[in-house]
């Protein structure tokens, strides 16, 4: 705690450029975010499969400001179904979603892009099928905080 | 909002039936979160690229809604099928309901 307020203080102190990074300027005593709430409404109350979904993300990273995420599904799909949706969640983040990538029957389920992380957190993943089917996974990630040592 | 050119590059504009297409596109903008404050301690207002489409001849092939834990400068990549030759066309629109435009032309051969 204290080691944040310090940090804050630092930040307000001038190193604004780093502060642009999610949350750096949040309530230090905030707890997870409403994810959970997040997937069930992404989901409509269905309870995801795990697996499958793959999520790319460096093990560290050093600047919490632009963090390169990959999603990809997995494993081959039947016939005509493919993948719609995929919605990222940070749970230490301000605020829970990130992203929602939406795919078509002409795209690949696959997508790139960089993300903002407040601090190191389970980053997840969950992705809805044309079939009506979802699969979630999640994926821990390390954030040295706004990449300046904090 | 000054004119912004986004750039986009695919691996190839000829591609046979069937092959796939890597898309990459970035944009500037300074995907403001809503969560800073200035220096007066007054919070900064969200301003932010919400709504990215990518469409193939009128057809949705890929989109996203972004959430202000998108990163400034927003970059993506994703990769479809074309089954006939056409036009890309990419809309990137902002919180305040600005439009960047972009289009780039595939040959299916």
């Amino acid at each position: 705690m204290l080691r944040r307020l310090s940090r804050r203080e630092t930040l307000a102190a001038g190193a604004g450029a780093f502060a642009a990074g999610l949350g750096l300027a949040a309530d230090p005593a905030r707890a997870l975010n409403d994810y959970a709430d997040q997937i069930k409404k992404f989901t409509g109350d269905q309870v995801p499969v795990e697996g499958r979904v793959k999520l790319e993300l460096p093990e560290l990273a050093e600047n919490g400001n632009t963090v390169p995420l990959s999603v990809t599904l997995d494993g081959p799909l039947d016939e005509g179904t493919y993948v719609q949706e995929i919605l990222v969640l940070a749970p230490a983040n301000p605020n829970a979603r990130v992203i929602r990538f939406r795919f078509s029957a002409a795209s690949v389920p696959e997508a790139s892009t960089r993300i903002r992380l407040a601090e190191t957190q389970d980053v997840i993943a969950v992705a809805k099928l044309s079939d009506g089917t979802f699969f979630q996974a999640s994926r821990q990630i390390k954030v040295t905080i706004g990449g300046c040592g904090g | 909002m000054a004119e912004v050119k986004p750039r986009i590059r695919l691996d190839k504009k000829e591609v046979k039936k069937g092959d796939t297409v890597d898309v990459k596109t970035l944009v500037s903008h300074v995907m403001e979160t809503g969560l800073r404050k200035d220096s007066g301690g007054k919070l900064i207002p969200r301003m932010i690229i919400n709504t990215f489409t990518c469409e193939f001849n009128g057809k949705f092939v890929f989109g996203c809604d972004l959430e202000s834990a998108v990163s400034a400068n927003p970059y993506f990549e994703f990769k479809f099928k074309p089954i006939e030759s056409g036009a890309l066309k990419f809309t990137w629109v902002d919180d305040e309901g600005v439009r960047i435009e972009a289009t780039e032309t595939i040959t299916v051969t």
